[in-house]
């Protein structure tokens, strides 16, 4: 790797076509995710019904919808995270570059490892920020000082935080503010190198101002990243994605480009929902 | 509406009854007294530990105490008093147990809080913690009767009574009180913070070791000094399996006499009241309380002040 | 910004999955470690009794033939040993909960009791021992009669009922206080009438646990000189007693001289164990059934 500092997307994405061909950019809008008649239960209850949805590559999708509507679940479905809650039950399938995530001998650590999260409120680890950042690569076996650095450092700098805490890297995260903190958690997740990155309501907990810091940065990092964004905020939805999926009690209402849901919708319920008369 | 009247009326009767205002304002003070016997225990304690301690030193010198190796109370002719032997006896037969507590209660604590699902933990759990609700005579029975002839068959140097048998089975009592305080500490360990690390790719066993016990760690640690200090006070297991040899030795096949077997040889025999045997239960004693005072507050320091704060 | 090798991480994965898998099945050997261990001395205990726990020896009398006897007596002491630990910790336990809870003001002296009492539950029980043996034994001249034991046993057990009882009066929801306050009734009715009466369930659980500490306790009782002698059956608690865990103590340690004493001190703990047990059901059984009242 030539250069430290700066970001350049055309430089890494053919380091990319390199090493994994199946990411390609001569097929940008490739879908990275396939939804397929996916089915949740938490228990008795239907959580999800019959999804049917797309992801592209390098593209924001947001997710928008009343609160209950399955947003959430459906995301923590993307990398199995909705399975730590014991009663889940799942049907249909998930296709992530064309591999159902549910196959028996699918690994769901290998899936993760490509496929970061970034969650409703700030959760780093009680440890030091350098130590934040390099939990992913450490676990996964790199050991290498001098490599660790870099990676720490590129992974800050991509998640806009660097200028502000390259002096005082190994303090505890903790003394970081709730956006910083949050902007933390986005660079150890970058620090995996993730194909894709799935953001639960990001700036939910956050004031104004950070929340304008994270908008900024997804815009930044879909350059070289597929997003998903879940978001309740619909104004942001409308700021930063490309595609926007509408729920609505456990279903895909709509999934159309942003552009169109915002002022054209198909579907009444769509139009009811944003133009505010319920949720 | 008379009656009504008349309800009032007892009301107001019943008000100005001088026994119910002598009544709320004695209350308190009888309570008071109530929670006054916790601390008059503790200054009976201290009280009585310290005084016979002092009239103990004024026949044994502190030397003689603290750094010869004899230790023969009864002796008609020269006794010997060194807690030595005895400070032997208690630290081996503790770092035994421990060897044991700690890696079992831990490693059991990791399966309960992070592989476990809520329905085997709802089952495992009071079942290990039965092991400490048994009294503590049934383990020194156990460890006299069965675990030391069962080890004589592996190890036959071991003594009819030694330190090793009676450490160990002090050690399984100990494990239920290291894993649930070490549960309750991992327990406390946010979910959010589990995500975090399993959504990079790590397996739970990573993020027990990197996240979640660094996150505990000092709950933890408190959980081990804590078994450390019921080791050292534990009474009947080792006065059952271990003997009263004192020994002054590193060889745990032997008999070793505790601290606190010590006491219950020295009160079950003959030592009248005002001789310096009898003294010396209370230098013992007093050792004995100190120690595991200093850890138990050692233990509730650790907490507080390393409490993470999520 | 590739510098994490793809192949690398793939070949470690496997290693990190199977070493989860492998230390998922030895923390689970450990947890089932200790309870293999209660089995085995649960049996073994339990083969070492068969043939000699029957009815005489639940009624015959201590003797040195073994053949017949019996604990009678310390079954005796030990429930006369109940008779002073139930009634004294119960008074002194639940009136310093609700000392803590309801009158104390939270300051100093509060935070002084109450981390007076949770060092006294940290405190050695032999220590206890020796204090009563000082205090109870021989200042207040009771010698090792049935009084001095349950003094001393119940100092030892009180730190349990406390906590016992500032939980289940913490947990008492504050709407029941104020509508109890709202219609004029003064604190101490207000405790006596309402807090005490939801609180009864958490303080009686609070009690078994610290009674059936006291039933398997024997250090104390060593400590306070009670001699291995055979007793008459005590008629008072001014007389001289054994109790069930000083008879296993003594069986054991004389075992050496006469193996059947082995096996009484067996039958003697499954008796021990036994009436363990049924307190304890009955503790579980008064927790599930008042658990959710609110």
């Amino acid at each position: 790797m030539s250069s430290l500092t700066s970001f350049d997307p055309e430089e890494s994405k053919e380091k990319n076509e390199n090493q994994s061909p199946t990411i390609t950019k001569d097929r940008p809008k490739a879908p990275v995710y396939q939804t397929k008649a996916l089915n949740l239960w938490y228990g008795q209850t239907h959580a999800l019904k019959d999804i049917n949805l797309p992801i592209f590559e390098n593209e924001v999708t947001a997710i928008i919808g009343p609160s209950g509507c399955g947003k959430s679940t459906y995301i923590k479905t993307l990398n199995r995270m909705v399975e730590m809650v014991e009663s889940v039950k799942i049907s249909g399938e998930i296709l992530y570059r064309d591999k159902n995530i549910f196959d028996k001998n699918y690994r769901v650590e290998e899936l993760r490892t490509r496929v970061g999260m970034v969650f409703q409120k700030p959760n780093p680890f009680p440890k030091t920020i350098f130590e934040n950042v390099a939990y992913g690569p450490k676990v996964h076996g790199i050991r290498d000082k001098k490599l660790l650095k870099q990676i720490v450092e590129n992974s800050l700098k991509g998640a806009a935080i660097w200028e502000e805490v390259k002096d005082r890297l190994h303090e505890n995260a903790y003394g970081l503010s709730g956006g910083q903190q949050q902007r933390l958690c986005i660079a150890r997740c970058l620090a995996i190198e993730p194909d894709v990155i799935l953001m639960d309501e990001p700036t939910s907990a956050l004031d104004p101002k950070s929340t304008l810091k994270v908008e900024e940065l997804v815009q930044e990092l879909k350059k070289n990243y597929s997003i998903v964004i879940v978001t309740h905020n619909m104004q942001q939805a409308a700021r930063i994605s490309d595609k926007t999926a509408f729920f609505l009690n456990g279903e895909v209402v709509e999934n159309e480009k942003t552009d169109f849901i915002f002022s054209t919708p198909n579907d009444n319920r769509t139009e009811d929902y944003i133009s505010g008369r319920f949720g | 509406m008379s009656e009504r009247l008349n309800v009032k009326e007892a009301i107001q009767a019943k008000r100005k009854n001088n026994k119910s205002v002598f009544v709320e304002k004695m209350v308190p003070v009888i309570l008071f007294l109530a929670a006054f016997i916790s601390i008059i225990t503790t200054i009976g304690i201290v009280g009585t530990l310290t005084y016979e301690t002092i009239l103990f030193f004024r026949e044994v010198s502190f030397t003689e105490f603290f750094t010869t190796t004899d230790l023969s109370p009864l002796n008609p002719t020269d006794p010997k008093f060194s807690i030595l032997p005895l400070l032997m006896g208690t630290v081996m037969s503790s770092l035994i147990a421990m060897f044991v507590a700690i890696p079992i209660g831990l490693t059991t604590a990791v399966y309960l809080s992070e592989y476990a699902s809520s329905n085997s933990r709802k089952v495992l759990k009071p079942m290990i913690e039965v092991l400490a609700g048994i009294p503590t005579i049934v383990y020194g029975f156990f460890a006299f009767t069965f675990v030391t002839p069962v080890l004589q068959e592996v190890i036959p140097i071991l003594d009819r009574t030694n330190v090793l048998s009676p450490g160990i089975v002090m050690g399984i009592m100990i494990i239920p009180m290291v894993a649930s305080l070490s549960e309750d500490a991992m327990n406390s360990v946010p979910n959010s913070m589990r995500e975090g690390a399993l959504a990079l790719g790590a397996t739970p066993l990573e993020v027990a070791f990197r996240v979640v016990i660094p996150a505990a760690i000092s709950g933890i640690i408190a959980s081990f000094v804590l078994g450390i200090s019921r080791a050292i006070g534990e009474t009947m297991i080792v006065t059952i399996a271990s003997g009263s040899t004192k020994n002054f030795t590193f060889d745990v096949t032997q008999s070793m006499q505790t601290m606190t077997a010590y006491i219950v040889e020295v009160t079950s025999g003959d030592a009248g009241a005002g001789t310096t045997a009898y003294f010396s239960l209370y230098a013992v004693g007093m050792t004995l309380f100190v120690f595991t005072l200093l850890m138990n507050m050692f233990a509730t320091y650790i907490t507080r002040r390393f409490r993470e704060v999520y | 910004m590739e510098y994490i090798d793809r192949g690398h991480v793939q070949k470690k994965m496997r290693t990190r999955l199977l070493l989860n898998k492998v230390f998922k099945y030895l923390f689970l050997a450990a947890t089932l470690f200790g309870l293999v261990f209660l089995a085995i001395l649960i049996t073994r205990v339990f083969i070492d009794s068969i043939g000699w726990l029957d009815f005489s020896f639940l009624t015959n009398r201590l003797s040195f033939n073994p053949e017949i006897a019996g604990i009678k007596g310390a079954a005796a002491g030990t429930l006369w040993l109940m008779v002073i630990v139930g009634p004294v910790t119960m008074t002194l336990g639940v009136g310093t909960a609700i000392y803590l809870e309801e009158y104390a003001k939270k300051g100093r002296l509060h935070s002084f009791i109450q981390t007076n009492i949770s060092n006294l539950a940290g405190v050695p029980s032999i220590v206890f021992g020796l204090l009563g043996l000082t205090v109870f034994v021989r200042v207040l001249g009771f010698g090792s009669s049935i009084i001095a034991g349950g003094l001393t046993m119940s100092l030892l057990v009180l730190p349990i009922v406390v906590v016992a009882a500032q939980e289940a009066i913490r947990s008492v929801p504050g709407f029941l206080r104020e509508a109890s306050y709202g219609m004029g009734a003064t604190k101490w009715q207000t405790i006596k009438k309402v807090v005490l009466p939801a609180a009864i369930p958490g303080i009686l659980t609070g009690m078994i646990l610290a009674l059936s500490r006291a039933i398997g306790e024997t250090a104390p009782l060593v400590a306070l000189g009670i001699p291995a002698l055979i007793i008459p059956v005590p008629g008072s608690i001014f007389d001289n007693f054994t109790a069930l865990p000083m008879q296993v103590y003594y069986w054991t340690i004389d075992s050496a001289l006469t193996a059947e004493y082995l096996n009484l001190a067996a039958a003697t703990i499954i008796v021990l164990l036994v009436v363990l047990f049924l307190m304890n059901s009955v503790a579980i059984i008064i927790r599930n059934k008042f658990q959710k009242r609110y």
